[in-house]
């Protein structure tokens, strides 16, 4: 084995790949499939790497970075280009200095996220170069090219990965080392460039335009624009993940393995089309690729046959292309169905979640299982609206606490929606620490400042807990592990203007209840902090509890919790010690109506 | 040498916590070590403890999708009993199942509103398919060394005797992938596994 092959995630590579390319200022917020890439980015102390607030403050760190010489990177989610958006078309009308590189990492399939959304349409929006990676090497080659075509075109590089690229391990050849361009950064006034009057912005997009014009004549001798020439029958123009399942699905058709997928290179992808006898397009989700090269007057082929919805995989691009007469139907192979009966696993709430307490309480104060009962539209007693955490698995019985979930700190702003509408239910919002950090604060606001008489809860764990840990503003530690200073959230609420204001032990059963029902009777914006910490972070795990089963009479109360550690078997309800946190929960204990659990 | 290269799918799935996306690391640079192109990827979903996890691992002289194919698993390496049935539909004819005894009721069976399938309805499922089951206490044997955490690389110890690399490989990216202070109990649960797989019967029911 060579010495410089390493099995590498994509997200590794890309780390690894940016800080070959000398990257020098790192921001992010954390977001599956993205997260690892500052994870990784910030173990190297030569760099600065942060964790920002959100995606947009992210995007601003980045641009400020660029302007000054350095070369930066901005990773995030998909959605998080929607909240970074504003930022991210500025930085493209105002063009850099030193490379500025966006990762848009998507989720088809839709494995941790709240939509499926093809974020390849913002680099045409934005009117940026687009590179799309097939699997680790290439996203370790493409950090490279895409910070040094950033500084030559004087635009942020857009860098699209997926699920499936971000999150497999494939083989990279590690070649580079380390190289700053720029060491010593320095910011020039510019303010044709920088500031974006309307006298100064014309003409800058005028510039954008040439930058195109540009891009486009770059792009058709782009190295990782590829051809593999085989049988001239099947032509297939393809990018990301799905380069691999077509190769593996078409081993005799002849290949445009598009690495810059935005311009496109509409002489090299012409002369590929006229080789073969049938030009197809295979890409997940939208239309993309086949669209613009249909709009060059190419006749070609796709999602005809191949889904729009969904990750691919080589039995989809199998089936669909038998099914379109491009491949025999015997290639489909022999499938079986999934064997019958099987009870499903969902994700849930962890033994000892700081969640589950507060969830269990709103559940039975709003009667929430009620709702399950009939299939006729109810009006919830307690409206719960949600927000993007692990907290949104309440959503799942037993527990059946939301009623919505949209988007980072969609949920304050719904709560007083309904209210202003004039809703009769009571109404809570949730919100996890991190996401109230994130952009629930602007929804706080909006509600003191209209009076609304929403009640806000916040779920305090101390953590960025659904995607693996991260620090934030109110854990007081830095992406690189470095003591600063944690954001009060209590004296932030208070400062906002909110009156009433109270901290509860998430593992209180009776003062969450009390507290939510005095919060609930209140004719003003009333925030309740629940605090206790994520149970994945807290490692003393002792006294697990156990069920006396002479005193247990099978009421089944404490399986309500969706606690993975409560089992029954045989109508007999027992905990696993193995699973059970013990001595940091007890909520199962508080709630026994027969005192049948204990130590 | 590469053209003695097989290639081998594996698919090794669990619940979350078990260790699967850890036991298919080590699978994955052990191949690499060994020459083998190497792709393999994870499907959690938004499991953090107790959902259903699967990685798939692919070693071939080169290897283009990261994710097997249903029907085209050579072997399936299951920490939990009801997730070896789960993914039974990805198994070639005749490919090995080497399975985990150990049985984690999911809530909607602790809640009575499923079922758990009985041992015969799991093999069954895997029947459908392939004779080669293997089923193995890991849970107890992890137990019996000590600690019921290395019961994933007890299970590779299980899968080493079907894969085309050699012991010292595997050893050593055990020892690479595991801090210090779990290196030895590992590497006995290694052992361990390398020897149970021995005495279990080949179509065992």
């Amino acid at each position: 084995m060579k010495k410089t092959l390493q099995l590498l995630s994509g997200n590794e590579s890309l780390a690894l790949g940016a800080y070959h390319a000398g990257v020098q200022v790192a921001s992010a917020y954390p977001g599956t499939p993205s997260t690892e890439i500052l994870e990784n980015l910030s173990r190297f102390k030569d760099i600065y790497a942060e964790w920002s607030t959100n995606e947009k403050v992210a995007m601003e760190v980045g641009m400020g970075a660029a302007y000054t010489g350095a070369r930066a990177m901005v990773s995030m989610k998909h959605v998080g280009l929607n909240v970074a958006s504003d930022p991210f078309m500025a930085a493209s009308i105002t063009g850099i200095v030193g490379g500025l590189v966006v990762v848009t990492a998507d989720d088809p399939q839709i494995h941790s996220s709240q939509n499926e959304q093809d974020n390849r349409h913002y680099a045409r929006l934005a009117k940026v170069p687009m590179l799309e990676p097939t699997d680790s090497q290439d996203v370790y080659d493409l950090m490279g090219y895409a910070f040094d075509i950033s500084e030559e075109f004087d635009t942020p590089v857009l860098v699209r990965t997926t699920t499936r690229i971000a999150h497999s391990k494939s083989v990279v050849d590690v070649k580079k080392s380390r190289k700053v361009k720029n060491p010593q950064p320095a910011f020039l006034f510019n303010k044709q460039k920088y500031v974006m009057l309307p006298v100064y912005a014309l003409p800058r997009h005028a510039e954008v335009e040439k930058r195109m014009v540009r891009l486009a004549e770059y792009c058709e001798t782009f190295p990782m624009n590829q051809i593999f020439w085989n049988k001239k029958k099947i032509g297939v123009v393809t990018s990301g993940v799905a380069y691999q399942y077509a190769r593996e699905v078409f081993p005799e058709a002849s290949f445009l393995k598009l690495g810059m997928t935005w311009p496109l290179p509409q002489q090299m992808i012409k002369g590929f089309a006229a080789q073969v006898e049938r030009l197809i397009v295979v890409e997940e989700l939208d239309p993309f690729l086949q669209d613009n090269i249909k709009s060059m007057g190419i006749e070609v082929s796709g999602k005809e046959f191949i889904p729009l919805v969904g990750e691919l995989n080589t039995r989809i691009v199998t089936e669909s292309s038998a099914g379109a007469g491009l491949l025999p139907e015997s290639e489909k192979g022999e499938i079986i169905p999934p064997a019958s009966g099987l009870a499903r696993r969902p994700p849930l709430l962890c033994p000892g979640c700081p969640h589950t307490g507060i969830y269990f309480t709103l559940n039975t104060i709003g009667q929430r299982s009620k709702l399950l009962e009939s299939d006729k539209p109810q009006e919830p007693k307690l409206i719960i609206t949600g927000d993007i955490g692990c907290y949104t698995l309440g959503a799942y019985p037993p527990l059946n606490v939301l009623d919505t979930t949209a988007c980072m700190g969609a949920g304050i702003g719904q709560a007083l929606g309904m209210e202003k509408a004039g809703v009769k239910s009571k109404i809570v919002a949730v919100i996890g620490d991190s996401t109230f950090l994130h952009s629930g604060i602007t929804g706080l606001v909006n509600a003191v400042y209209n009076e609304g008489h929403i009640t806000i809860l916040i779920l305090d764990n101390r953590t960025t807990a659904m995607t693996g840990h991260q620090e934030h503003p109110g854990t007081g530690i830095s992406a690189q592990g470095k003591e600063t200073y944690a954001v009060d959230i209590e004296s932030l609420c208070r400062g906002i203007g909110v009156k009433d204001i109270k901290v509860v032990n998430a593992f209180d059963l009776k003062a969450l209840r009390s507290g939510l029902r005095d919060s609930l009777g209140r004719e003003e914006v009333s925030v309740i902090i629940v605090r206790g910490a994520c149970a994945m972070q807290v490692r003393k795990r002792e006294h697990p509890r156990k069920v006396d089963v002479e005193k247990c009479n099978q009421c089944g109360i404490c399986l309500k919790l969706g606690c993975p550690a409560i089992q029954s078997k045989d109508g007999r309800v027992f905990i696993e010690p193995t699973l059970c946190a013990g001595d940091i929960c007890t909520i199962c204990e508080q709630l026994c109506p027969q005192k049948a659990i204990g130590v | 040498m590469k053209s003695k290269l097989k290639k081998m799918d594996i698919l090794v799935t669990g619940v979350g916590g078990q260790g699967v996306v850890l036991a298919s690391d080590i699978i994955g640079e052990a191949a690499l070590t060994a020459g083998f192109d190497v792709k393999k990827t994870d499907t959690l979903g938004m499991a953090q403890r107790g959902g259903s996890v699967v990685s798939h691992v692919r070693l071939a002289e080169r290897v283009w999708s990261p994710l097997i194919k249903e029907g085209e698993v050579d072997l399936l390496l299951a920490f939990e009993k009801l997730e070896a049935a789960r993914w039974s539909h990805y198994l070639k004819k005749n490919a090995v199942a080497i399975i985990n005894s150990y049985e984690q009721p999911p809530l909607s069976v602790s809640l009575g509103q499923e079922k758990y399938l009985t041992d015969d309805e799991i093999v069954a499922a895997l029947k459908r398919r392939t004779d080669k089951i293997y089923i193995i206490e890991g849970n107890k044997k992890a137990q019996e060394l000590g600690n019921v955490r290395t019961v994933n690389i007890l299970m590779l110890g299980c899968l080493a005797a079907f894969a085309p690399l050699e012991t010292g490989v595997w050893k050593s990216t055990i020892s690479k992938r595991l801090p210090e202070r779990l290196r030895e109990i590992n590497l006995k649960a290694f052992d361990v596994g390398r020897k149970e797989i021995e005495g279990v019967r080949i179509g065992k029911s």
